[in-house]
Formats: C-alpha cells, sequence, structure tokens
C-alpha cells in the first residue's frame, strides 16, 4: 500500500510525539487548522483552553512540576497575541515551553490578512529563541531545535509560526537529531580553579550562607546543595522560586530571604561574610538597595547563564556552569568551616523574630495558608498568583520537594496559579495540587475551570478573598498615605456560586474554626477541581517588609507606627 | 610612550565603542540584534552588515557610545542570542578600521580649486563631475572623515552618504 505524504501539520505533531510529548494546551482557530486535524490521530491529548493565557500557564505549570517541556499550540493573530503574557512568565523565570503559533498563507504575510499579526516581531523580546517557518522541509530540524533550545542552558520559551500553506503542504523531510546551531552552546561544568578556589574562600569563612535560586530547582542541584551545608555548616536562604531546592524544614535552612522573606534570613544576609548564590541572579527583591547589599561579604557567584555575571552584583568569584554539577565538584573541596558561633546567632535571631500573625480579629490569610502547610504536610505542589498571598504562601507553606513550588517571581503575572496547578496536575495525576491565588489575580484566568471540569482534573484553588488588590492596598496604606486608588474590588462575584456555575465544588470558610476542616475536606476530594474560597480580614499586611530599594538592615519587622516614606527602588 | 599616551586621553564623554558581531544570516536577526541596544536605552551611530566568507553567516559592525560597564553587559546579551556565533567589544584591542564617506556638494566655478585641494589633502576622489554639483568620495578612519567634513562644510554640502565603520581585529584575533 501506498504511504501517504504527511501534511506539514502531521509532520509538525509526529515531531512532538518524537519529543515524548504527552499533553498540548491549546485552543483552535483557522489558521492552526491542519495541526488540529493532526491531533485526531495522534495519541497526545489535546487540552483544550478557555484563553490561550491559560494555556501557556498551563504549559509552564507542566514544564516546572517535571523539568520537560510543555507545549501549546494557538492559532494565528489573537491567539498568538494572547500568549505573550505566558511567555513573558516562562522567560523571566527560565521556564521551558514550546508555544507553536497558525498563522496566514506565506504569500499573505505582511498584507494585513485576516487574524494575521507579525507573531514573531511581537514576541522577539519575550522570547528565547522563535522561528517563522518558511519551507516544510526544515520542519523536522526547526521542531528539534526549538525542544533543544527550550530545555537546555537556562531553559526558556521558544516559539515556532507555522503559515498555514506549510501546515497544509505536503512535508516528507525526515526526522533528524542534527542541529544548526553554531551560536548556542550550553555550559556543564565549571572551572576547576574558580572551583578550588571557592571552595577554600566557604572553608576559610566564618559567616557563609549560601543563597539558593531558581537555578538549583531546575538542576536538581538541591541534594548536593544539602550535602554542602551541612559538610560546611552554613545557613541556607532561598528566593521565592528557589523554594524548594533544600527541604525548606531542615535546620539550616533560613527559609526566603528579600522583600518579603524572614526576618532571620535577611538578618543573615545582612550579616554574613560570604555569599554564595546558586542559581540566583541577585533581583532587586533580594538586594534592596544595591550600595549597601553584602557590603563587607564575599560574593560567590554560580550562574549557568553568563549575562548574569556583573549584571547586579560584580562577584569576587564567578562560575560558569550547571548549579548541580558546579556544587558536586565543590563537596570533597570544602573542609567544615568554624561557624558554630554564626550558627548560633542565626539560631537567636530566628527565636527573637518568628514569623507571626494575630490569632484574633476575624479570619487571616496567613492562619489558613499555616493550616494548608499542616493539612498537605509540605508534601503538595503549590502555586500562586502575585500579590499578597503569594508571600504569605510563601512565607507559610516551606517546600519539601524539589519542583513543588510554582510561582510567577520575575514577571508577577496575576491569573497564573490557577492555569499551572491545572497543568501541574496533568503532569503528575498522583500529586495534590493547591493553586492559592488571590481574588484579583483569579478573575483574570477564572474560565480555566471549565478546562479543569471537563477533565475532572483533581487541582484544588484556595483564593484568599480580601476584595482587594491587596499588595497594592498595603503600599498604598504605608506610603501614599493610605489613599485607596484602584485597589478597591468590591463588588467581586460570590466565589461559590461562580464555581458551582461550573460544575466545580466549592467551599467557604469565613470563621478560622472552619479552616481545618475544610480544607482537609478538599485535599481529600479527587472527583475533579474544587475551589475553596477563603474570606479573610479586608485590611491585612504582609510583614517583614524592605521598602522597594531600601538596604536589607531597613527591613520592617512589623506594622509601623510612623509614616513612612515613599519607596525609592522599583515597583 | 603609550603612558603619556594614556595620561592624554580625555575622559568626560563616554567612548565610542566599536561591537562586531558575527551572526547566522537570517531574517530577524539584525531586529534581535537592535532589540537588545534599545532595551538599553542604546542609540546605534552606525550599522554596517555584510555576508561573512561562508554565506551562512553575516556581521554587523555596530558603533554605539556608552559607558564600558554598561556596554559589556549588552555585548553579554548579544553573545547570549542563540542566533549570535560571537560578539565582540574591539574598542581597546588593536584593529584596522575604516569608513567610506560619498559627499555632494554645490561647486561653483570659484570654489572648484579649493575644493579640490581640500579632496587631494585627504586622498579623495571626485566620482561625478556636474556643472553645479560634484560628488567627492574619501576613506579613512571615521575621525578622518570628521574632518574632512567639517572643512568641506563652508561650501555647503548638498548630502552626505557614509558607509559606517568597518573594522577588523588585526593578526590573529578574531573579529
Amino acid at each position: 500500500m501506498e504511504q501517504k505524504t504527511p501534511t506539514g501539520g502531521e509532520r509538525i505533531i509526529q515531531c512532538l510525539e518524537r519529543e515524548g510529548v504527552d499533553y498540548i494546551f491549546g485552543l483552535s482557530g483557522g489558521a492552526a487548522m491542519p495541526m488540529f486535524d493532526a491531533l485526531v490521530d495522534s495519541k497526545i491529548q489535546l487540552v483544550l483552553v478557555r484563553h490561550e493565557q491559560g494555556a501557556t500557564h498551563m504549559a509552564d505549570g507542566y514544564a516546572r512540576s517535571t523539568g520537560r517541556p510543555g507545549v501549546v499550540l494557538v492559532t494565528s493573530g489573537p491567539g498568538a497575541t494572547n500568549t505573550v503574557t505566558g511567555l513573558l512568565t516562562a522567560l523571566m523565570d527560565s521556564s521551558p515551553i514550546v508555544v507553536l503559533c497558525g498563522q496566514t498563507i506565506s504569500s499573505m504575510l505582511g498584507k494585513d490578512a485576516f487574524q494575521e499579526a507579525d507573531v514573531t516581531g511581537i514576541t522577539y523580546p519575550v522570547v528565547k529563541h522563535s522561528y517563522l517557518v518558511s519551507d516544510a522541509n526544515d520542519i523536522p530540524r526547526i521542531m528539534r531545535e526549538a525542544f533543544h533550545v527550550a530545555t537546555t542552558g537556562r531553559p526558556g520559551p521558544v516559539l515556532v509560526d507555522i503559515p498555514k500553506d506549510i501546515g497544509q503542504g505536503p512535508c516528507d523531510a525526515p526526522f533528524t537529531d542534527e542541529l544548526d546551531l553554531p551560536g548556542y552552546s550550553v555550559p556543564s561544568r565549571g572551572n576547576p580553579e574558580r572551583i578550588e578556589e571557592t571552595a577554600r574562600l566557604l572553608s576559610e569563612s566564618k559567616r557563609p550562607l549560601l543563597y539558593v535560586g531558581h537555578g538549583a530547582v531546575i538542576s536538581g542541584a538541591g541534594k548536593a546543595i544539602t550535602t554542602l551545608a551541612e559538610k560546611l555548616r552554613a545557613p541556607v536562604v532561598n528566593t521565592l522560586l528557589g523554594k524548594g531546592a533544600v527541604d525548606e524544614h531542615h535546620p539550616l535552612h533560613l527559609g526566603m530571604l528579600g522583600m518579603h522573606g524572614t526576618a532571620y534570613a535577611n538578618k543573615a544576609v545582612a550579616d554574613c561574610d560570604l555569599i554564595m548564590a546558586i542559581g540566583a541572579r541577585w533581583d532587586d527583591r533580594i538586594t534592596g538597595k544595591l550600595d549597601e547589599f553584602c557590603t563587607d561579604a564575599v560574593k560567590i557567584h554560580v550562574d549557568i547563564d553568563p549575562a548574569e555575571f556583573g549584571k547586579i552584583v560584580t562577584a569576587d568569584v564567578s562560575i560558569l556552569g550547571d548549579a548541580r554539577l558546579v556544587t558536586e565538584d565543590l563537596i570533597p573541596l570544602v573542609e567544615m568551616a568554624e561557624t558554630e558561633e554564626w550558627l548560633a546567632r542565626c539560631a537567636a535571631w530566628r527565636r527573637q523574630y518568628p514569623l507571626k500573625y494575630p490569632k484574633k480579629g476575624g479570619l487571616r490569610a496567613q492562619h489558613v495558608l499555616d493550616r494548608l502547610h499542616a493539612v498537605t504536610q509540605g508534601d503538595a505542589i503549590v502555586t500562586t498568583d502575585v500579590g499578597q498571598h503569594q508571600m504569605w504562601a510563601a512565607q507559610f507553606c516551606l517546600s519539601r520537594s524539589n519542583r513543588h513550588w510554582i510561582s510567577s517571581g520575575g514577571a508577577g503575572t496575576m491569573g497564573f496559579g490557577w492555569p499551572a496547578a491545572i497543568g501541574a496536575q496533568f503532569a503528575n495525576p498522583g500529586a495534590k495540587v493547591w493553586a492559592v491565588v488571590g481574588d484579583g489575580g483569579f478573575q483574570m484566568t477564572l474560565c480555566e475551570l471549565a478546562t479543569a471540569q471537563i477533565h475532572r482534573i483533581p487541582a484544588k484553588c484556595l483564593i484568599i478573598n480580601n476584595n482587594y488588590l491587596g499588595m497594592i492596598r498595603q503600599w498604598q496604606e504605608l506610603f501614599y498615605e493610605n489613599r485607596v486608588s484602584g485597589a478597591d474590588l468590591e463588588g467581586n462575584p460570590d466565589f461559590v456560586k461562580l464555581a458551582e456555575a461550573y460544575g466545580v465544588k466549592a467551599w467557604r470558610i469565613k470563621r478560622s474554626a472552619d479552616v481545618d476542616r475544610v480544607l482537609q475536606r478538599a485535599q481529600d476530594y479527587d472527583e475533579g477541581p474544587c475551589v475553596v474560597v477563603a474570606e479573610v480580614v479586608k485590611e491585612d499586611n504582609v510583614f517583614p517588609m524592605i521598602p522597594a530599594g531600601a538596604a536589607v538592615s531597613e527591613m520592617i519587622i512589623e506594622p509601623p507606627k510612623h509614616r513612612l516614606s515613599k519607596p525609592t527602588g522599583s515597583t | 610612550m603609550s603612558a603619556a599616551a594614556s595620561e592624554i586621553a580625555p575622559a568626560a564623554t563616554p567612548p565610542t565603542h566599536t561591537i562586531s558581531v558575527f551572526v547566522n544570516n537570517k531574517p530577524g536577526v539584525l531586529v534581535r540584534v537592535a532589540l537588545v541596544f534599545s532595551r538599553r536605552g542604546f542609540n546605534i551611530e552606525s550599522l554596517v552588515v555584510s555576508p561573512g566568507a561562508e554565506g551562512r553567516f553575516s556581521r554587523m559592525t555596530i558603533t554605539c557610545s556608552g559607558h564600558r560597564d554598561v556596554l559589556q553587559q549588552v555585548v553579554k546579551q548579544l553573545a547570549k542570542l542563540v542566533d549570535v556565533v560571537h560578539a565582540i567589544d574591539h574598542t581597546a584591542d588593536q584593529s584596522y578600521e575604516v569608513e567610506i564617506a560619498l559627499i555632494k556638494l554645490e561647486c561653483a566655478l570659484d570654489a572648484r580649486t579649493q575644493i579640490l585641494q581640500i579632496s587631494e589633502h585627504y586622498k579623495g576622489r571626485v566620482v561625478d563631475f556636474g556643472a553645479e554639483s560634484l560628488i567627492l568620495q574619501a576613506h579613512g578612519s571615521s575621525e578622518k572623515l570628521d574632518a574632512l567634513i567639517e572643512l568641506l562644510r563652508p561650501f555647503r554640502i548638498v548630502e552626505l552618504v557614509r558607509s559606517g565603520k568597518l573594522l577588523m581585529a588585526r593578526g590573529g584575533t578574531v573579529t
């Protein structure tokens, strides 16, 4: 029997199968039809989303929870432009997603065809790399390169724009593993001399601190870092996205550092004599006022992206390489440092400045999240949006395992948490997955309740509802004389009824006494998605807080009694 | 006498940098490169793109001014682009630099001799001679062309086209 030449669209789907893709998060449209048609005969399961932004965050949640690339398929024009926020989110947080877009036919490119947009042009600044396919014969190579670039080195989003004539026309180009990427190299092991120098500096340090970021999560360096910390007797802090690389319950772990980090983590940052960044990029949320950041400490920087060296901080020793490999190479070279006094000091800070919140005066978000940690025993995959709930979740939902904390850090994308949880649940069917979202962010992607319900995905959505854009209101209270502007979400829908309209199980928590019972019910519910709406006190603030652009030493640990001046740092 | 030379180097304005970017010869690469500059608020002063020795690569020679530390970051960001094979700031390197200028001048009878004298001094060549105007072609370092153009300004320059700076690293150094 004569074998039919596949179409470009079929070839693309075959390439995805070859890459081991099991799910595609997508929304169809005219220009993407060749690929959607090919999906009918493919073993790859299509997850039909309700908005393309949701598809990108699902792919992102899938990718971050597994390390495997998440795949998105959308149509041209508005379908593609709706992915821009998701691309930015993935780029800022180094998440490997591959976004395939339909495009108008080649001969109509640039002629204002229906649903045409210059998608590669629009997305240049928010992708790691991108392709506009101009020849069907290039499909197998481009697809292989797209996955290679997305997943290696510092991972990131790759976009492939596919004109409909290419998707529809024949493509008999053979599959290939050859890459044509002369400008692309992937660092692996670090420079041995620099590793030796680092080992010497670490061993000599009296007050060392390991500052662990998302790169450590991505490379799976957590185990090695734990060994290194234990061998040195050095305390560990992590960034928002570094949560879970090293078990946050570990006695050497001081929790999250930075703007809303624990007081004891930030005290340690301010007082250390050596700080070693492992897969972290000295973000402005971490350093605060740069001129006063760790001025007397030796700085060591391990990163897989050479463009991070000297960008914010010029370290005393920079090691280009994979966080896990570099850390593993360090372990045999270090000796136990004399840190008894230092560890005692850190322990004293921990006792003196514990994370705390008022137990009276209504339902507190902190209480809900503290109990969520207890109910899930720290074993759930937790995703978040951005804002107060995110910071409280970071403070109270300590992460035990790698890839169990998924949050939009760099981009700070509202609407990320819920679709990311759906993606993570697809990738980890046996795991308990909780999205912690605010009432503001949830409403940006809530339509994905339908997606979760149709697939009976047992992801749980905890809405911390204070009827405010709470972090904005907090800043306005603290720094803008409480002139609340554009932050009041009074008139929010009844989220329980809203969930029920989608056929989704929902509970409401109004009293502190109900928290454990409801959270446990949701934790045990596995017939499909469910929503828990926690109606928390309206006006609560996240502390500790280092105002943007202030020095770490200017941390506000408790609600201030006096008026504060406006922050000088970025947003 | 390099020590003496460095003592008299002016430090007030940020220096002009010449960055050579060796890239895949593909659509869109120029935009990706230009975006790295524009994102940091840099104005590209001159840009020359030409095919490399192998047709699959192109060479971009870019001049722009700015502080060294910031430009170092720009060069790293350029090198990070998947389509960039390498990016090198040649400002401090030993390299040969050249630029070509075409200058169209109003050329009344009484001014001709003077213009031709200046042109000769700068090893320029008249490539088009009309009754009312002429086109002068000159080449050399960008600074030399600047000086020539200043001398010709009194004769009313009608149009000016400059190639932008071309650069090649000397000896065994990669451009």
